[in-house]
């Protein structure tokens, strides 16, 4: 079984770096273009983990992290936010409404897979 | 591969300046709606996101400073008055100016840019500064992970032993971080023993389900640095107790607090873009780059200093983005035109050449066929221009079905495949409304009720397959939904209500479901806002036909409908059968021919008064005379003795009577509209070879119109239930 990975991140750029590097070591990928489509599209996906950016239109990254905590349905799904600095307010409000880890834009493969592989345990 | 998501990002970049702009017109005008300054803060930031990725450092420094001046705007802390909009506008400028140069190549006015800096400086209070640029983490030993490396990188690897405590606090569990994850990131290091204490595990009336009692001790034999080993435990900093132990610890911190001295010498307008995550060396767009030696301070200062310099040479070592021209689509289209043309003319050489008097042309036909073939790649390559994977489309639908879902009360998935067949532009986005108009009518009035649907034994989400595929020459688009199929009675009964048909008509299943598409008719008891608003499905008839295609819907009560949307690779050219009909020369399309063949008397059998059926291998295929059809009278008493066996999606075969067949040829297709009114039969129409005009049929129109066609259609269905 591939490990599913849903990305919310209204950047095309960003969703287009993800799905290459995550297809190429062997994830299964979904996408969404901002977090309300991310929320929507959770239950379908059903994915072992998540990757939100944090500004983003109709529903921001936080936004993202509190609906998915506050569902019940899998509360326990690992949240990675994407953050182009590494701003710590950014990461603490995060980890606040609940995020698991963070990726700091711009990232590597390597950098990637290894924050995948702290929080499902996948390399791929 | 990286260099092809490089011109997404620029074509998305183009987008984004494009909002950019529009946004801060519209503040220039006198619109500070909060949503249009969060627009452009989130265009601006995507584009400096976008560039980090790139490695353009000019572009990531400009933009980083343009959005920060947008945070502020944004969070109320600074007014947009008359100077910050000019000075906003001459940066958005400046910002396209250097997306230009990062993706054309080319000097950046450094002079320009740096006034512009600095006037964007004016307007970031000072500790905001600060805080953007700290170097990275989450204040602590988030810094010393990198540190590590800069500072143990230049020893050779040696095996080390760290003995780790590892007790989560109750909070951890909150964030979705797990141990045992964490646990195999490390086993990906070295050796790794696990021994679990639990030690404070209370007896089992005392435990509390959201405390944490659980710690482990964890032996690791690496010769990975032991920044290495802190990255794994990045996530849980704060929400754990955390120590590492190490044999080599004091030289390595040493070492650490040296690089953490270099770090902060650095120039800081480098640091956000050229301070990675702790795991540098692996990063796939920087050219490899020694570790700077933490005593070599200028050394590293200079490094970031120069690096915005060197990108363009930076660029060049990974090939570039591969360079994409935007040209208006007219000057596509006059190519795609005079391509048709120039097929034509070849017709005409060929004919001319033929209708010489010369014993040998041989030479000249070897020439002929070579600028055929050049024809051929031309056309080829200019359609390729106009081609474009429908994936995006399909990624739309995939938003209508949940939009039609939720306001709807219904649970439906859409499932794609074959987003990447390619289709012409202008079909793709002629595709969308009618796409739109059938996924919001399988999601409202094809799938059930949750409850409907369990009761049924399905599974309670409904699933809609939205697929695309080339079929022989054609873009075949299906959607096909596992809901309830059209009400059969229901249809007729509001067809004969409405008029449609008389009430005492008897039609076949499929005639029934085709009703669907009738001009004003509507099964929805009352017009949802979803899929009514007053607009049938007469409508997405239209806008297929409008493309040259066609539709059909075949359904099964209780398992589903199936849409089905075949259309013309190309709206410019296609392949075709020249025939003649009562002295008439036309075109039918080869994708609606099954085969051909001369048929003789004893094939044919006479049905009721005037219909006649043609006999091929025991099967019975109903004759259509095109001509008959098409209103055409034979002056000469040529009979019409060629048939060719066309099939409908409905699967229903028709053998269109013509008088002879000439040839097989491409055609450019020549639309009919604006200079005649629909003709029943009549496609579109085409130059041939020798100047002539000729129509192109439309045998499904012909065979509709047929009586005989119709009535042993209806025949057949009978006999095949009976």
């Amino acid at each position: 079984m591939k490990t599913k990975v849903l990305a919310i991140d209204d950047s095309r750029t960003i969703r287009n770096l993800l799905a290459a590097t995550l297809e190429e070591a062997g994830f299964e990928y979904h996408c969404a273009v901002d977090g309300r489509e991310g929320v929507d599209m959770y239950p379908d996906v059903d994915p072992d983990v998540v990757i939100t950016d944090i500004n983003m239109p109709n529903l921001d990254g936080f936004g993202v992290i509190e609906e998915l905590r506050g569902t019940g349905i899998n509360s326990k799904v690992p949240i990675l936010v994407l953050t182009t600095e590494s701003a710590p307010e950014l990461k603490a409000r995060a980890r606040g409404a609940g995020a698991t880890g963070w990726i700091t834009k711009p990232f590597d493969d390597a950098s990637l897979i290894f924050a995948l592989k702290r929080v499902t345990g996948a390399a791929a | 591969m990286s260099g092809s998501i490089q011109d997404t990002f620029f074509e998305e970049c183009e987008e984004l300046l494009e909002a950019t702009d529009e946004g801060l017109t519209a503040i220039e005008g006198g619109d500070h709606d909060p949503e249009v300054v969060n627009a452009i803060f989130r265009a601006v930031h995507s584009i400096k996101g976008g560039a980090g990725a790139f490695g353009l450092d000019d572009l990531v420094a400009f933009a980083h400073r343009f959005e920060t001046v947008f945070d502020e705007v944004r969070s109320n802390r600074l007014d947009l008055d008359e100077k910050l909009i000019q000075l906003l506008l001459r940066s958005s400028d400046q910002l396209s100016a250097l997306v230009e140069v990062a993706r054309d190549g080319g000097e950046i006015d450094e002079a320009h840019n740096d006034t512009l800096l600095a006037a964007l400086d004016e307007y970031i209070p000072e500790e905001e500064e600060d805080l953007t640029f700290e170097p990275m983490g989450l204040g602590g030993p988030a810094p010393m992970m990198d540190l590590g490396d800069l500072g143990g990188a230049p020893a050779e690897p040696q095996e080390e032993t760290y003995r780790i405590r590892f007790q989560p606090l109750k909070e951890m569990y909150g964030t979705g971080n797990e141990p045992f994850f964490l646990f195999q990131a490390l086993k990906d290091l070295g050796e790794l023993t696990v021994t679990m204490d639990e030690n404070e595990l209370p007896g089992f009336d005392a435990m509390d389900m959201a405390e944490a009692y659980l710690a482990w001790d964890l032996v690791l034999v690496t010769k990975e640095t032991r920044s290495k080993v802190e990255a794994v435990f990045e996530f849980v900093e704060g929400l754990c107790e955390l120590s590492i132990n190490g044999d080599g610890d004091a030289e390595a911190e040493a070492n650490a607090l040296a690089a953490l001295d270099a770090m902060f010498a650095a120039p800081p307008a480098a640091d956000a873009a050229a301070a990675p995550e702790g795991e540098a060396p692996a990063a796939p767009f920087e050219p490899p780059v020694p570790a700077p030696e933490p005593e070599a301070k200028p050394a590293a200062a200079e490094e970031k200093a120069s690096a915005p310099k060197a990108e363009s040479g930076k660029q060049e070592q990974r090939g570039g983005p591969k360079p994409t021209l935007r040209v208006e689509l007219e000057r596509v289209d006059r190519l795609i035109n005079a391509v048709g043309e120039l097929i034509i003319n070849h017709s005409m050489l060929a004919q001319q050449i033929a209708n010489l008097n010369v014993s040998d042309t041989r030479d000249v036909e070897t020439e002929l066929e070579g600028f055929k073939n050049l024809a051929r790649d031309i056309q080829e390559g200019v359609m390729a221009i106009r081609a474009q994977p429908v994936k995006p489309l399909f990624q739309r639908m995939a938003r209508i079905v949940r939009e039609a879902s939720a306001a709807t009360g219904k649970t439906c998935k859409l499932v794609t495949e074959g987003e990447n067949t390619e289709v012409d532009k202008t079909v793709i986005e002629r595709l969308s409304d009618p796409l739109t108009h059938i996924l919001r009518n399988a999601v409202d009035h094809g799938v059930e009720k949750p409850e409907d649907r369990e009761a049924a034994g399905k599974s309670k989400v409904g699933e809609i397959r939205l697929s695309a595929s080339h079929r022989s020459g054609s873009v075949c688009i299906e959607i096909k939904d596992d809901g309830a199929g059209v009400n059969r009675p229901r249809v007729k009964q509001i067809a004969i209500e409405k008029g449609l048909i008389p009430e005492n008509a008897e039609l076949t299943d499929g005639e029934i479901d085709n009703l669907l598409f009738a001009p004003g008719f509507s099964t929805a008891k009352e017009i949802s806002n979803l899929s009514g608003r007053g607009v049938g499905m007469d409508v997405v008839k239209n806008a297929v036909t409008g493309l040259g295609g066609r539709i059909n819907i075949s359904s099964a009560p209780g398992k589903g409908s199936t849409f089905t949307i075949i259309l013309p690779l190309t709206l410019a050219v296609m392949d075709g059968m020249v025939v003649s009909v009562a002295d008439q020369t036309m075109v039918v399309p080869i994708t609606s021919i099954v085969e051909t063949m001369r048929g003789s008397d004893d094939m044919i059998n006479s049905l009721g008064a005037d219909g006649t059926l043609l006999s091929i291998r025991g099967n019975f295929v109903p004759i259509c005379d095109v001509a008959g059809a098409l209103g055409l009278y034979r002056e000469s008493d040529q009979q019409a003795g060629v048939y060719l066996l066309v099939e409908t999606e409905t699967g229903q075969r028709c053998a269109l009577a013509v008088d002879d067949i000439h040839d097989q040829r491409q055609v450019v297709i020549k639309s009919l509209d604006g200079v005649c009114g629909e003709i029943p039969g009549v496609a579109a129409a085409t130059i041939l070879g020798d100047g002539k005009i000729a129509m192109i049929l439309d045998p499904e129109s012909i065979i509709a119109a047929s009586p005989t066609a119709a009535a042993f259609d209806t025949e057949r269905r009978m006999s095949n239930a009976s």
